[in-house]
């Protein structure tokens, strides 16, 4: 048997014999820009609302309409969260991919298809619903222009009616996606209907998958996407000044921060707290950011993958002038245009490394929405402390899909200038300069431009001494390039820690951001077999120390990550050169979230 | 002049040293020494952007000067050593002002270009600046060649144009000016680092307008690029320099005492109160319009002859600060309670999600 097939059976999603209650996953391939999105989301929100943990994942593809796109909802009574490779059930909406869909699908798997589409007949191992989509939409929507926009509407009834999904629940949650809109509900409502009322009348039900109400479950949880979370947090990171350049899949991050700041940073008489600047390109909105942070504001801009890599001379300077400044990366398929509707743990290396010469730069890596609130949010104090830029590095999976959540806490740490002199503070120092390391941390103190008479100094990219005087001389320049080093040890302690799970196992897996998901779902079921293991989880870089122990502390370790070179053990290994050998590599580079069958083939032969 | 070997039966009587309306003197305004080529026409831009802001008493600590890479840019260190500086990137100086001015306003920025950092690298993110309009003293130090990295064309210099080595430029050289105008700036001028006067007159000016306010100088590069037949040569500028316009700058709070005649004149306020008194208008053109400006400047061009002067001016053009509307206080200084919304903000948010 192969391993794919082995872990399927190992991992036991079955979809005959015994009820199989919360447990599935339901792929729904549609075409984009055809509505599909409201529909899949009522179908989601209505599982969550019955209190089953449930997430959408989309997988859309790089255009604004007419292409085939799947969506792709994991039912989970335990509530996990990564991918699961394979669909239990395919709704076909699109004659234009159902082929491939189908020749994909799972041995067994439930397909609900157009009842005008041929399924390969060889696929006899499928369980399938033959539904007169097309008739039924004719039926309930008289006007032909908008049938299109409502037809995905009937599955959404279907699936309620075939796996227990509360009817009423959904057209709640339908009232709901559509904002109380009269016409839109009047419009959607009798297409949900039409669906359930048919599958009742006229599907015998085959398979033994089945959603059933947990009440309790879901209360007070929220489901929002990473870039929106990310958002937050920087609206509640005091953000005074937002730049970007529209790039999937940074963009709707940047959107959402400009909606918060509209609504929720504009005094009564309609001045406003910020500047939100479109910049021509990346390198402006870099640009722009770094002067605005000179300045004194608390800039950040966001971008992707091609972003990263056009900001690359201005993020020297901002590294060796030391402007603090936050850039965000919600990564994608890399390397160059790639796959931009795609997710892949692409940039550590061209964000940790960015630049020509000797720049190391720290990195936040949040593994979850609350973190992208959290961990945005504290890189602010984290930029402004350290004088440099500072990188959120996220990625498309967890940036654009909705995921649920606890909901987010007020922030604790107050907001945190770091070194700014004001007048009073700068008249008590004797021989002022900008870059003396006078705490020995390797930070100097800052004046910003315009604050007071006799502050000045002057920035520059070019080699300077402790008074920012241009020199050539080369004592100075060594030791500055040294005290640049010796910062990024400060940087290293103020990160924010590992999550670490265990102790005292022999071997050990190391991951960071999205990877999560699916490897604690795995290492619950490997550990119950019996299998031992830990398993630590980096939130940033520089390595912190507890990342440098874990490695020791284990006889082998494998690093787990969604890129093709193995980036993060390359950044490990140098770290820990003497370990090198110890450090495995486990890699899903497809640009698909990492799957848990992923996961689990990969370590179970290992441990 | 003859010298005398008489010594002075009493010493001069002591010059008090004049101070502007901040009770500074010139000096205050003056930078480090120059490390430009003697002769540079550059280091008279300096001298004409210090005695501008000095005159139109301009707080020398409110003032942040700004460059991209290139002789030009290395002049910001040579004025106002009380003045925070930055010298950037090649080409991006706009970026770092527009971000300067949307994090406090209340800077007086000067960006001191070259034609290489604005005409070549910098191309798109002048373009950009200008539709934006941040207040900034925009000066390209233009020679027509790239003098630190030691004599390539530029995109200013002239079809035609010849080096020392003999390579000849094959391409159209870009106007700034004509280039400004079409994107819709609202002060363009143009001057020559040897029409001493009208350059001052062009820097006060400029230090008032509102926006960004693009000053062009032909300033020739002694080292590489001042033959006879080099179009920002010494030579060629003194023999085709046309002069588009005469005007005086009048700050507000000043006096009027300029020399002009009120009779042939035409005023243009700015909106802090100072203002601009054109004089000797010539038939085929009215600084406040810019049809005529355009058509001045391509016929000129045509023609071989560089027009000078403040070619167009229009104090209505609203500012990046205007459009951004924030709140007195400059962003970079707001206290956390006016950044950081409340708890109950983030309830209501949270709300929306579940």
């Amino acid at each position: 048997m192969s391993i794919a097939t082995a872990s399927q059976e190992a991992l036991a999603y079955k979809i005959q014999g015994e009820p199989n209650i919360n447990d599935m996953v339901i792929t729904v391939a549609t075409a984009n820009g055809s509505g599909s999105q409201t529909s899949n989301n009522v179908l989601m929100r209505s599982i969550f609302r019955m209190g089953v943990p449930c997430n959408g994942k989309n997988m859309f593809p790089s255009n604004i309409q007419g292409l085939p796109t799947w969506f792709t909802i994991r039912v989970s009574k335990d509530g996990w969260i990564g991918r699961r490779r394979d669909a239990d059930i395919l709704v076909c909406m699109n004659p234009d991919s159902v082929v491939n869909d189908i020749a994909r699908v799972r041995k067994g798997a439930v397909v609900i298809h157009e009842e005008s589409l041929k399924i390969d007949p060889t696929r006899d191992d499928l369980i399938c619903y033959s539904v007169p989509f097309k008739k039924m939409v004719a039926e309930v929507c008289p006007n032909a222009k908008l049938r299109k926009l409502v037809v995905n509407m009937i599955y959404v009834g279907v699936c309620c009616e075939l796996f227990g999904i509360d009817l009423e629940i959904a057209k709640d949650a339908l009232s709901k996606e559509l904002k109380g809109k009269a016409k839109a509900i009047e419009l959607n409502k009798p297409a949900l209907e039409a669906g359930a009322v048919w599958a009742r009348e006229n599907l015998t039900k085959s398979d033994n998958l089945r959603v059933e109400a947990m009440p309790g479950h879901t209360d007070g949880k929220i489901i929002i996407n990473g870039n929106e979370a990310s958002a937050l947090g920087a609206l509640y990171g005091g953000c005074t000044v937002l730049t970007w350049y529209p790039i999937t899949p940074s963009s709707s991050l940047c959107e959402a921060l400009i909606d918060f700041m509209e609504e929720f940073r504009v005094e009564g008489d309609g001045k406003k707290t910020f500047t939100h600047i479109q910049g021509e390109d990346e390198i402006a909105s870099v640009g722009i950011a770094i002067g605005a942070a000179w300045a004194g504001a608390r800039a950040m801009t966001a971008t992707s993958g091609p972003g990263i890599s056009l900001m690359a001379e201005f993020i020297g300077l901002a590294y060796f002038a030391e402007i603090p400044v936050v850039i965000g990366d919600v990564a994608r398929g890399a390397p160059s245009t790639g796959m931009p509707t795609r997710t892949m743990q692409s940039d550590l290396i061209s964000c940790y490394f960015n630049s020509h010469g000797d720049t190391k730069h720290p990195v936040i890596i949040p593994g979850s929405v609350k973190e992208c609130f959290e961990l945005y949010c504290e890189s602010f104090n984290i930029a402004e402390q350290l004088q440099c830029p500072v990188f959120v590095l996220t990625d498309l999976d967890l940036g654009m899909n909705n995921w649920p959540s606890d909901p987010f806490d007020m922030p604790t740490a107050p907001i945190n200038r770091g070194k700014v002199l004001d007048e009073e503070a700068f008249k008590k120092i004797e021989k002022w300069g900008r870059y003396k390391d006078v705490d020995g941390d390797a930070i100097g103190y800052r004046t910003l431009p315009g604050s007071f008479q006799g502050g000045a100094y002057f920035t520059r990219g070019t080699s300077h001494d402790e008074y920012s005087n241009y020199s050539e001389d080369d004592r100075v320049w060594v030791a500055n390039l040294d005290r640049l080093a010796r910062k990024l040890e400060t940087a290293r302690a103020m990160m924010p820690k590992a999550i670490v799970d265990g102790a005292g196992a022999k071997k050990g897996v190391i991951a960071f951001g999205t990877s999560d998901f699916s490897i604690k779902e795995v290492l619950k079921r490997l550990r119950a077999e019996g299998k031992e293991v830990d398993y630590l989880r980096m939130r940033a870089l520089p390595v912190g120390k507890d990342v440098l122990d874990f490695i020791r502390a284990h006889d082998e370790v494998m690093i787990v990550e969604q890129n093709h070179d193995a980036q993060m053990r390359m950044i490990l290994r140098d770290e820990l050169p003497e370990f090198a050998a110890k450090m495995q590599s486990l890699r899903q580079y497809d640009g698909l979230p990492l799957a848990v069958e992923t996961v689990y083939e990969g370590l179970v032969d290992w441990l | 002049m003859v010298e005398s070997n008489v010594p002075p039966s009493s010493p001069a009587p002591k010059k008090e040293p004049k101070t502007n309306r901040l009770g500074f003197e010139r000096k205050v305004y003056e930078g480090s020494k120059s490390t430009l080529c003697i002769g540079c026409g550059h280091d008279l831009i300096t001298r004409f952007l210090i005695d501008s802001l000095w005159e139109n008493g301009v707080p020398p600590h409110t003032v942040a000067k700004m460059s991209g890479i290139g002789c030009s840019s290395k002049t910001p260190a040579y004025f106002l050593s009380e003045s925070w500086g930055f010298n950037s990137v090649h080409g991006r100086m706009p970026a770092i002002a527009t971000g300067a001015n949307a994090a406090n306003k209340y800077l007086h920025n000067v960006g001191i270009s070259g034609d290489g950092d604005t005409g070549s690298i910098g191309m798109g993110q002048f373009v950009h600046m200008v539709r934006r309009n941040p207040q900034c003293v925009y000066v390209v130090e233009n020679n027509g060649v790239y003098g630190l990295t030691k004599g390539q064309f530029s995109a200013t210099a002239e079809k035609g144009a010849k080096l020392k080595t003999g390579a000849v430029n094959d391409f159209h050289s870009i106007d700034l000016c004509a280039m400004a105008l079409v994107l819709g700036c609202g002060f363009v001028a143009r001057a020559f680092s040897g029409n001493m006067k009208q350059m001052k007159q062009v820097m006060r000016a400029a230090a008032a307008y509102p926006g960004m306010a693009l000053v062009d100088v032909i300033s020739p590069c002694v080292t590489f690029n001042n033959f006879d037949h080099s179009k920002h040569g010494f030579a060629y500028m003194k023999d085709h320099e046309e002069v588009v316009n005469q005007f005086g700058f009048v700050q507000n709070m000043e006096n009027i005492e300029t020399e002009m005649e009120p009779g042939e004149a035409k005023d243009v306020q700015f909106p802090d109160g100072s203002m601009i008194r054109f004089n000797a208008l010539r038939d085929d053109h009215d600084p406040t319009d810019k049809q005529s400006a355009l058509d001045l400047l391509l016929k000129h061009y045509e023609a071989g002859e560089i027009l000078t002067g403040l070619v167009y001016v229009n104090p209505q053009t609203p500012s990046f600060a205007e459009v951004n509307n924030t709140v007195d206080t400059p962003l970079a200084t707001l206290p956390a309670e006016k950044t950081r919304p409340n708890a109950q903000v983030l309830q209501t948010i949270m709300n929306r999600y579940e």
